[in-house]
């Protein structure tokens, strides 16, 4: 070692021992990975739900100060990937954080196919995952198996069940008969829908007259819209994503689909499903719902778009900050970083977030959780649940004007 | 009938999905993997202006085109003409043109996404149906099917009758011997990709009147592009239109008559069969 790089690690030492005794003031920060999709299929929906929650959330925890670990406030930095809708690269991302990033914990990614797939990872590494977007029948398996994986927007049997509940009430008051026309996109999300969605239509006595799916990014719905009128059904329920969900709303009002009861499910709850439709998303069930009139929400929202300049949706976005809370309140809860004394106190609390109080079943699951919303007044309004405060009741649709 | 229009104007849509294409790599002989993208850029022009200030897609696509076409030739001076001119046979320019326009396409996505954002973009635009013959179909897609005919018609018209259309099929043809009879051949490929540009950026335009885009749906488009060029035979115009009426009334006929869930299959399968039957194409030239 020559002279000067000894003067130079004299001066890092100098720097060093500066730097810890200021550390009361500002300690190092807490390091946040977060792995989802900026390009790739699911890229639109992440950029609406996940990315704007890890801003806001970054944003008012390091307002506040930081975190409080056990006594010192610890700012948060976050360390973005995009995982290009590509399980794959979701496994190596997260790798990528735990090994050479090395940070402190990492917000669980977006979907249910990378959140699953993205599990052995987190489980090896001993990071805690409360997913927010992951809606799976499979729960009960997956917290066996990842015992540190959490779930908080319910299960494909509950969000069926919802619309089920929802037409039920619907025939219970006269307003509707017993033929539902029924369509989903043929992708893992729709086959599964529809599959625990025909038995439990069958059991409440509902007919379903039409019955059909379609690949993803089919680009002309007119088809399918045309059929499920011909068979004169009083209600439509699509086990829907993004471009369809638009792509169905559109020929349903140009072929004047007029059930009194019409469903579609992902990205309804998008504001822009509301800017593109106007007047005529009026009356439109979809999947998900927020307790719209709370005042937590709407002091969720109105943050949200101060900070990221767009609006959250009504279902997922809330959740998805809810899950960063969780984590927040866990490390402050624990008093320490350490991953384990963390997950520890996440299995054994409940908590006091934007969309209400989460609290976890014996498979670590969120049970009661928002099924179905409806656009009421230029909200998405939860309609029902599975237990949660705040549903309003459910209109009948008139017409697309 | 009403699967014989329906499946027409679905036919259409295809056809401006496709047509920039295979202007592209007919003529210009570069196989533009960034051409989605070029298509989801048109779509979210047409969206921002008619957001912003109430104008028509129909009426944005005039000033799209010309933008396109710009920006287009300038994509071929800049990043493809140093392929064609180190290329020293059509293979080895195919394979360069896709690496390099490959690399585009990221560039692409990563410049809309932090340009547009990656929301999806959707507004609802002639959303209302119109009556032909008795049954409703969307007056957006009805207009896009009336502005594909105009844009198809123009091109097979100024491709057949125009001394630079003419040109611009030889140099299809036979690049080498295009030169021989004074034409000059890297004007007219510029001239041919960018024009490609502009028709898929008003095809973007047009169908972004009816469908969901975001910044990264570009991928899909290229490919069933793609795969509409290579069915009606690469560099001919009306092999373009015909394969995709074709797979319109085919898509439409199986959804329909048969299942929704079938349309992909079918499609593929009539791919496939064209490809066994005819390997240059439906109206394709048989390389020697």
């Amino acid at each position: 070692m020559n002279r000067r790089s000894l003067m130079k690690l004299a001066a890092t030492a100098a720097l060093a021992t500066g730097m810890t005794t200021g550390a009361a003031l500002a300690a190092d920060p807490l390091k946040i990975g977060a792995v989802a999709p900026k390009t790739g299929p699911l890229a639109g929906g992440a950029v609406v739900t996940f990315w704007p929650n890890v801003k806001l959330w970054a944003h008012d925890v390091n307002a506040r100060g930081g975190i409080d670990v056990g006594g010192e406030k610890r700012m948060v930095e976050i360390i973005e990937y995009d995982d290009q809708t590509n399980p794959g690269e979701t496994i190596k991302a997260v790798q990528r954080l735990a090994t050479q990033d090395e940070v402190d914990f990492i917000l669980a990614p977006y979907s249910t196919g990378l959140n699953i797939a993205a599990a052995p990872i987190f489980a090896r590494y001993g990071y805690p995952m409360v997913t927010h977007t992951a809606i799976s029948d499979q729960i009960e398996e997956l917290s066996d198996k990842f015992p540190n994986m959490y779930f908080t927007l319910g299960g494909a049997t509950g969000l069926a069940g919802g619309v089920v509940e929802v037409l039920s009430d619907l025939r219970a008051r006269g307003e509707i008969g017993n033929k539902v026309a029924m369509v989903n996109v043929a992708d893992a999300f729709g086959i599964e829908l529809a599959e625990v969605a025909r038995p439990q239509f069958a059991a409440a006595g509902f007919d379903i007259v039409y019955d059909s799916s379609y690949p993803l990014g089919t680009q002309d719905l007119s088809p399918i819209v045309k059929g499920a009128k011909a068979s004169q059904p009083d209600a439509f329920v699509a086990w829907s994503y993004p471009p369809d969900t638009f792509g169905l709303t559109e020929q349903a009002k140009i072929e004047g689909l007029n059930v009194k009861a019409f469903y579609t499910a992902v990205a309804t709850a998008f504001p822009v499903y509301a800017a593109a439709n106007g007047a005529a998303a009026e009356g439109v069930l979809g999947a998900g719902g927020v307790h719209a009139d709370g005042a937590a929400f709407q002091e969720y929202a109105k943050r949200h778009e101060e900070v990221t300049g767009a609006k959250p949706d009504f279902w997922a976005s809330g959740m998805a900050y809810a899950s960063f809370e969780i984590l927040e309140q866990a490390i402050e809860g624990a008093g320490t970083v350490d991953r384990a004394a963390v997950s520890e106190y996440i299995a054994n609390n409940s908590f006091e977030t934007v969309m209400g109080t989460i609290s976890w079943d014996e498979n670590n699951n969120n049970a009661s959780y928002w099924t179905v919303g409806q656009w009421q007044d230029g909200l998405f309004k939860g309609v029902a649940s599975t237990g949660r405060e705040g549903a309003v009741a459910v209109q009948v649709k008139t017409g697309w004007e | 009938m009403d699967i014989l229009i329906t499946g027409l104007v679905l036919g259409g849509t295809y056809a401006l999905i496709a047509m920039g294409l295979n202007l592209q790599y007919g003529m210009a002989r570069i196989m533009n993997l960034a051409n989605g993208e070029m298509l989801v850029a048109g779509g979210f022009a047409a969206f921002w202006v008619y957001t912003a200030g109430q104008v028509s897609p129909l009426l944005t696509v005039f000033l799209v085109a010309p933008v396109a076409f710009v920006a287009n030739w300038l994509i071929y001076v800049i990043f493809l003409r140093p392929l064609v001119k180190r290329a020293k046979s059509r293979g080895q320019l195919e394979v360069d043109s896709i690496l390099a326009t490959f690399g585009l396409s990221f560039v692409a996505v990563g410049l809309m996404l932090a340009v547009f954002g990656g929301d999806y973009f959707k507004y609802s635009y002639l959303a209302r149906p119109v009556t032909i013959l008795g049954d409703t179909y969307g007056a957006n897609r009805v207009a896009a099917f009336v502005a594909a005919v105009i844009i198809c018609g123009a091109l097979y018209l100024w491709l057949n009758h125009s001394r630079a259309g003419m040109s611009i099929r030889a140099i299809a043809v036979a690049p080498e011997s295009a030169r021989l009879v004074g034409i000059d051949v890297p004007r007219l490929a510029a001239l041919a990709f960018a024009l490609g540009g502009a028709v898929t950026a008003a095809g973007g335009a047009l169908i972004s009147m009816y469908l969901t885009l975001d910044a990264s749906t570009g991928v899909m488009f290229t490919l069933k592009a793609l795969v509409i060029v290579i069915m009606g035979g690469v560099g001919d115009v009306r092999g373009t239109i015909v394969a995709a009426l074709l797979l319109g009334v085919l898509e439409t006929f199986v959804a329909t008559v048969f299942d929704p869930g079938l349309t992909l299959a079918a499609a593929y399968l009539l791919f496939v069969l064209i490809l066994l039957l005819r390997p240059q194409g439906l109206f394709g030239r048989r390389q020697t």
